[in-house]
């Protein structure tokens, strides 16, 4: 077992944890933080997706003592003091999710293709942007429309 | 005391483009799906699968599993040998069917790579699946036979004794003789041999079930991803368990997709009950994506081989299908009735055919499980009339279009009987020149064919498709799909509980169950509308079989024409109370009390009234009702439509196909659908959307490929080719409403119109792109290599 400690939703943890953990199974597991989705086991349908250090990461593909030291941020983490992110608003206003087991991780993706330049993102570059989660309900038009829209948040 | 209410105008409820109220729990990851469950002192499962397509079980040595740390049992199928092998609920009528279906584990031998051989149960998921690898298995490897029309010919290896050349049914519809008379007797006869491909249907949550046992009642908890709870329970109890269903719970917790594939009962989730009553522990299953694609149903799979007959004018004369449904190595729930009534019986498309005849023969193979996959058999008889419609059009050098208008059921043909293939349904209502014209106004089609001369002028392969599609919603009549010899094995009516409490908040539990429709908002919006109360003050409770009645699930796109139905009548009811209740607290005659936005009112008299908030408190209070009237406004109806319904609509597609590589690009796709009365155009366009996009990508790039052996190449995302958000154009769609008489609320669903309809629309366009190098028909899926090589057998 291995030492590690790590900041989650800006609640610091202290943690062992086997060598061969995967960060998605310590966050779900461990810590209780199911939000984030497993969905596949090739690192190709992005459910698992959270911010390690600010950037959008499969959390599947990481170690969990990888992640020692780090700063998280999960789907739960995302609102602050109860107000939704614009991202998470315009999910919800625009009818981006059906079933919503692919949402935690679209949208923790799509904040990240917010941050750079949100405004002057166009329809190809939000489908670039969003080509490492896959969505097998919505067709993604309206995940595409809802960025938009919370990027003139 | 009679109380003033300002008028609500609540009536438009139904039909705005309400955002959902179940959202919210999404969104913020607080909705828990199956794997988010935590029982105290779980234990975990963990299946052994087969290596071999076909092969027959020596022995199994289990010492060296049991034996790892954490390992808490080994099972194999001769421990639960004394479950029954699980049921068939859906036999395909007139033909007689031999039955093979799954066993929790099997036993003696299996048909597919990838059944269920032995279990672990361990303390940890890790531990369980360390353990698996420790399993030794003495396996025989058997002849294996993959393809459907090499498994019908004599000397192919038998997968099940007694289907003499794996036939598990040979199935028709139609009148052969004068379909075959009027191919000898039409001016042109165009033949095709279509595929259908098999799909994996790829919910992104995988499938999985968690399960306690409880010994002193003797009593099953049984969590599971399913689109319907209520039959896992019966068959699992009645079926496999042989015990009431009054000793078993169970309980869908937020589902994330289903698209057919968690309607069925699998051997996992027999599996995991019993391991947790043979455990004395509670245990939870979650498969992997790569067992999801091996042990999960599949879809389509059909080889058709098609006859057309029509006049030089291109009014179409016969329609003649033959059809191999591979069905796989063994049984699923309902999968004859998915390439038989679902399909042959669909084969008039939106058109007046005469003559029309289908043969199919359901096949065993050494492949995975067939079952429903999102629209389920209508999407394979789509395919093949509309492609029928092109073949035919491009035969007689006519405008695929005005092929269409030559067939088309006009609108005051309907009810339309389809020559007796819908065995007593009718089509209830449509206008297919409407969604039509519409369409080709959005797309602009004599601007379109100018542009397409133009690039062929240039060398560029521009092509447009069409798909008007009908397809058959709502599947109920009871009479009809279980009485009247469809071989449903039951019936398929639909329930709802409505109650309004105390405080006028109102629960509704229904035997529907989301897996992403958003059952909560469209009930909210019709208990809101009928009531005259605020969306807020509705609950919607389903996916338990605790505390909902009982109800066939969600599937076939009969939510809104079955089950919200049922919600609409209990509604009525209680409507119906309300006003009796009412008019004894105002004192008039109940003939003179009507009921509008929320309040009971005096007839010429409206602000006499009690609202329904007060007629709620005093039913429940129950002090003071009116003689022989009891306490509560409590309704449930059981649903049971006359007839199903038949949404229709025009598809086109807008390609082009790069002269190079092959590789086509979806350009344009409008959709003009109509799907009766819309309770939530953002629900409907939804729906519409990820159904197109499913349908296309059937077209396009989706494929499931065995190789001889009977190995899944295509076994994950790797290699399955799941569409992503950067290879489509924005959708455009619009609808046209034509009236059904079928339901009161005049819908007619809109789960599956896409995959229906999109994937000949996307065929059809390919290939009128490539019509200048001659090419008439491509197999899908239409990737690059396949498009290219069809190029360069045209041009050589």
């Amino acid at each position: 077992m291995i030492p590690i400690a790590l900041t989650v939703n800006g609640v610091r943890h202290e943690a062992e944890v086997e060598p061969r953990t995967l960060l998605v199974d310590f966050l779900r597991d461990d810590l209780g933080l199911t939000g984030t989705k497993i969905g596949c086991d090739t690192s190709l349908c992005g459910a698992c997706t959270i911010h390690l250090d600010g950037l959008a990461v499969k959390s599947c593909t990481v170690l969990a003592v990888q992640a020692d030291g780090s700063e998280i941020t999960t789907i739960e983490g995302l609102a602050r003091e109860g107000e939704l992110h614009p991202l998470q608003q315009a999910f919800w206003e625009r009818h981006a999710l059906q079933c919503g087991f692919c949402t935690p991780g679209m949208i923790m993706t799509g904040v990240e293709l917010l941050g750079t330049n949100g405004e002057g993102l166009t329809d190809a570059e939000i489908r670039r942007g969003l080509e490492g989660n896959l969505c097998r309900c919505t067709g993604y038009q309206h995940i595409v429309e809802a960025v938009h829209a919370a990027a003139v948040r | 005391m009679t109380t003033q209410v300002e008028e609500q105008t609540t009536t438009s409820i139904v039909g705005a483009r309400m955002k959902r109220v179940e959202d919210p729990r999404m969104i913020t990851g607080a909705a828990k799906y199956l794997d988010d469950l935590k029982l105290p002192g779980m234990a975990y499962g963990a299946v052994l699968r087969s290596p071999y397509a076909h092969a027959r079980i020596k022995g199994i040595d289990t010492q060296k599993a049991a034996a790892h740390p954490g390992v808490i049992g080994v099972y194999t199928g001769k421990d639960f040998e004394h479950l029954n092998p699980l049921p068939c609920a859906w036999q395909a009528s007139g033909a007689d069917n031999f039955v093979a279906t799954p066993r929790a584990l099997e036993i003696d031998r299996v048909t597919f790579t990838g059944a269920g051989v032995a279990a672990v149960v361990a303390e940890t998921r890790a531990a369980a699946e360390d353990a698996l690898s420790l399993i030794e298995v003495d396996w025989e490897p058997l002849e294996v036979v993959v393809d459907p029309e090499r498994a019908v010919e004599e000397g192919a290896p038998q997968l099940h004794e007694a289907a003499e050349r794996n036939i598990v049914m040979d199935w028709e519809c139609g009148d052969p003789s004068a379909t075959d008379k009027a191919l000898g007797e039409a001016e042109v006869v165009v033949e095709q041999r279509l595929v259908n491909q098999r799909l994996l249907p790829t919910p992104i949550e995988p499938r999985g079930a968690a399960a306690q046992y409880e010994p002193s009642s003797g009593e099953y908890t049984v969590w599971m991803t399913s689109q319907a709870p209520h039959v896992m329970r019966l068959l699992m109890t009645a079926f496999v368990f042989g015990i009431p269903e009054t000793k078993m719970r169970c309980i869908s917790p937020q589902v994330g997709g289903g698209f057919g594939t968690k309607i069925f009962l699998y051997p996992e989730y027999v599996l995991v009950a019993a391991l947790a009553a043979k455990t004395g522990r509670p245990v939870k299953w979650m498969e992997s994506r790569s067992e999801n694609y091996a042990a999960t149903t599949h879809g389509r799979d059909h080889v058709t081989y098609l006859k057309v007959g029509a006049k030089r004018d291109g009014t179409i004369t016969a329609l003649k299908a033959k059809t191999y449904a591979n069905l796989g190595g063994i049984l699923s729930t309902i999968a004859p009735g998915i390439p038989t009534t679902l399909y042959g019986r669909m084969l008039s498309g939106a058109y007046r055919i005469p003559n029309i005849h289908c043969q199919v023969l359901g096949v065993y193979t050494n492949t995975g499980m067939v079952d429903a996959y999102r629209g389920a058999g209508r999407p394979e008889a789509t395919y093949v009339v509309e492609r029928a419609v092109d073949l035919v059009a491009r035969e007689l050098d006519l405008d695929p279009v005005e092929v269409r208008r030559r067939n088309f059921i006009p609108p005051d043909a309907f009810p339309y009987d389809p020559v007796g293939i819908l065995a007593g349904l009718e089509y209830d209502s449509g206008d297919y020149e409407k969604a039509l014209t519409r369409a080709l106004e959005m797309v602009g089609y004599d601007d379109f064919r100018k542009e397409q001369a133009a690039a062929r002028e240039e060398g560029r392969y521009l092509g447009i498709g069409f798909s008007t599609y009908v397809e058959i919603c709502g599947v109920a009549p009871s009479a009809w799909i279980g009485t009247g010899g469809q071989g449903w094995g039951a019936g398929l009516w639909e329930s709802a509980n409505v109650r309004v409490h105390l405080t006028g908040k109102v629960v509704v539990t229904t035997g529907s169950q989301s897996h992403g429709q958003g059952h909560e908002t469209t009930v909210a919006q019709v208990v809101a509308s009928e009531l005259g109360v605020p969306v807020e003050d509705v609950t919607v409770e389903l996916g338990d079989t605790l505390g909902t009645p009982f109800g066939y699930g969600t599937y076939g796109s009969r939510s809104a024409a079955v089950g919200v139905v049922a919600v609409y009548n209990a509604l009525q009811r209680i409507k119906a109370k309300a006003r009796r209740l009412a008019a004894h607290m105002l004192e008039v005659d109940v003939d003179d009390v009507e009921f509008e936005g929320g309040r009971a009112f005096v007839k010429g008299s409206p602000a006499t009234a009690k609202t329904i908030q007060e007629i709620a408190a005093a039913a429940a209070v129950g002090y003071d009702l009116p003689p022989g009237e009891e306490p509560f406004l409590d309704d449930t109806s059981y649903y049971d439509p006359p007839n199903c319904t038949f949404p229709f609509g025009t598809h086109v597609a807008v390609v082009e196909v790069e002269p190079e590589t092959g590789e086509v690009k979806l350009k344009r796709y409008v959709a003009v659908d109509d799907v009766g009365k819309v309770i939530n155009p953002l629900i409907v366009d939804g729906q519409v959307q990820g159904g197109i996009v499913q349908g296309v990508a059937q077209a396009l790039w989706e494929g499931a490929v065995y190789d001889e052996n009977g190995q899944l190449l295509t076994s994950s995302l790797m290699e399955y080719a799941v569409p992503k958000a950067d290879v489509f154009p924005q959708i455009e769609l619009d609808r046209t409403e034509t009236p059904t008489d079928v339901n009161p609320l005049g819908v007619k669903g809109a789960g599956e119109t896409g995959t229906i309809a999109s994937t000949a629309a996307v065929v059809n366009a390919v290939v009128d792109a490539l019509a200048p190098l001659g090419i008439r028909h491509v197999d899908m899926p239409l990737t690059p290599e396949r498009v290219w090589r069809a190029m360069r057998e045209a041009r050589s």
